[in-house]
């Protein structure tokens, strides 16, 4: 990716290049001179393949000299249709559909889409299968979280922390493959209930890996916290002030690293949450101070891997006996959903974000209509202000810091 | 603070964590390769154990199917094909996301999940 950015400003002097030979020598020289103190400004523009991670936007930067003055930002680039092709399914297919939105946070997104039709049908969720639902989804932010902080690392030119914690990483994505029968899609949620039960001989392996991740907590805190390269590089870059959050709408880790006290699992608790008490984790409780910027991202991140242990852990030991899902044969739960009629609407905190799923049913097999917003797509206006006054340099962490 | 630094040191002195190649070193040949680990002159890596309940590709028994069709009903990936003269299915593999729902619907048990997972060939069929 690195290669791209330079290749696009090489592309820019190239043309100015020629810019230069066209008004003769002499005007040339005054404009080179110009560059040199950062008088004129040029805009690239980066996307809409690969801008940082895999989302297809496009992002214009107004440059002067290696500061980069303005940053505008060019969504819709690319369009799926999975909403389109979810009215032509019934909900039993449209769980593996919607598993495909994202494919790191693929539960929330069948969650979220499961809680909407659950709402509209009047279905209750057996408490077991609740808790069930809480470990997968736990399970998923400890491995979103680690992936992307080696994509920070990777981002920041640390290849070394970046092998590190995808190591580290691996070891929830076996866990996850014993559980589910997949390591990333997992395919877990179904309507009312889950697919999958945790036999007694599995807590054992959750248990260790949740004790993996604790045990190695104060080592990565040591890697990516206490490390004075990495703190040089992140400490006061991509500042996104609170209000700032606020008026943008921003959600997940990217509000609360700005101070906002804002997390679903705390605001509407869901699945086994309502019995846990989740808080919100903002720099204050770990850090002590809110910066709101690059550091503050990858505090607040790691921080909430510890949480998702202790979650983890706190359902394993507690997990209710019962049923785990609320009718076994799908066909009948698709009779039932077919005389279902209304609005429904899943809000759940996905690692990156609030996860929001609509559906209306009519009385069909396949709903009328379905609406998905991904936690990306509230966090991207942030980007903005984050990138006023960067450097050239740290355009890449910055985009990366929201976790496309 | 140098963490990391420590921790490299540390990965110097320990055994590969990613699974290993079936050949030690990459063979100049891969057939004459085969042909020797045939013959018992060389030895292949052990393979890594695929868990229990892992959905890999997926088992068609023909003989057991009555034809009801609910798999095709499920499938999200219209990877289950009925063929109504006959009263069986067509599995293609090819289209299949392996999200099992079809082994969970069929009330015969003519479909089940296997442990095979290496399915990139250069044929369809
Ligand atoms: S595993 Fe899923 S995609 Fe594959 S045939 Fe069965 S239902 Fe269809
Ligand atoms: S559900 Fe089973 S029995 Fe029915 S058509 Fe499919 S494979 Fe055959």
């Amino acid at each position: 990716m690195k290669g791209q950015w330079c290749f696009m400003a090489e592309k820019e002097t190239m043309r100015h290049g020629k810019q230069r030979l066209d008004t003769g020598a002499g005007r040339g020289d005054e404009e080179t001179m110009q560059h040199a103190k950062g008088g004129t400004s040029f805009t690239i523009s980066i996307g809409p393949v690969h801008p940082a991670l895999k989302e297809p936007i496009q992002l214009d930067f107004e440059i002067e000299g290696e500061k980069v003055k303005n940053a505008d930002l060019r969504l819709s680039q690319a369009h799926r249709g999975i909403e389109w092709i979810g009215t032509n399914r019934n909900p039993i297919q449209i769980l593996y559909l919607a598993e495909r939105i994202c494919g790191i946070c693929n539960v929330c997104h069948t969650l979220s889409f499961c809680r909407a039709v659950e709402s509209i049908a009047n279905i209750e969720v057996p408490p077991r299968a609740q808790y069930i639902r809480t470990v997968t989804a736990e399970l998923e932010r400890i491995h979103s979280h680690m992936l992307w902080a080696g994509v920070a690392a990777h981002e920041l030119g640390f290849d070394s922390v970046m092998h590190y914690t995808w190591r580290a990483r691996e070891k929830v994505l076996d866990t996850i493959e014993i559980l589910t029968g997949n390591r990333v899609t997992k395919g877990m949620p179904t309507i009312g209930g889950v697919r999958r039960d945790f036999p007694e001989k599995h807590h054992k392996r959750i248990l260790e890996t949740v004790g993996f991740y604790k045990s190695i907590f104060g080592k990565l805190q040591d890697m990516l916290l206490h490390d004075p390269v990495i703190e040089a590089r992140t400490r006061g870059i991509g500042v996104l002030k609170k209000e700032e959050a606020l008026a943008l709408c921003a959600v997940g880790p990217t509000a609360r690293a700005s101070g906002v006290k804002r997390d679903v699992r705390q605001d509407e608790p869901y699945a086994a949450y309502c019995d846990l008490g989740v808080r919100a984790i903002t720099p204050k409780e770990v850090l002590g101070e809110v910066h709101g910027d690059v550091f503050d991202r990858i505090a607040v991140r790691l921080a909430e891997v510890a949480q998702s242990a202790d979650i983890i852990e706190h359902c394993v030991r507690n997990i209710p006996e019962g049923k785990i899902v609320f009718e076994e044969k799908p066909i009948k739960v698709l009779a039932q959903l077919r005389g279902a009629q209304g609005e429904g609407i899943g809000r759940l905190e996905a690692p990156r974000g609030e996860v929001f799923h609509y559906v209306k049913m009519t009385g069909q097999e396949a709903p009328y209509a379905w609406k998905v917003k991904a936690p990306t797509y509230s966090n991207l206006l942030s980007i903005l202000p984050m990138m006023r006054e960067a450097q050239i340099a740290d355009i890449p962490i910055i985009a990366a810091s929201i976790d496309p | 603070m140098f963490g990391m630094a420590k921790e490299l040191l540390r990965q110097l002195f320990k055994k590969p964590f990613t699974n290993l190649f079936p050949a030690k070193r990459a063979p100049g040949s891969v057939k004459d390769f085969l042909k020797a680990v045939g013959e018992g002159k060389k030895k292949l890596n052990p393979p890594v154990p695929v868990p229990e309940g892992y959905r890999g590709k997926i088992r068609y028994y023909r003989d057991k199917c009555i034809g009801c069709g609910l798999c095709t009903r499920v499938c999200p990936a219209e990877a289950v094909v009925l063929i109504p003269e006959e009263k069986k299915i067509r599995y293609h593999m090819s289209r299949c996301c392996f999200c099992a729902q079809c082994v969970e619907v069929c009330p015969v048990k003519a479909l089940e999940t296997t442990q095979e997972f290496l399915l990139a060939d250069y044929k369809k069929s």
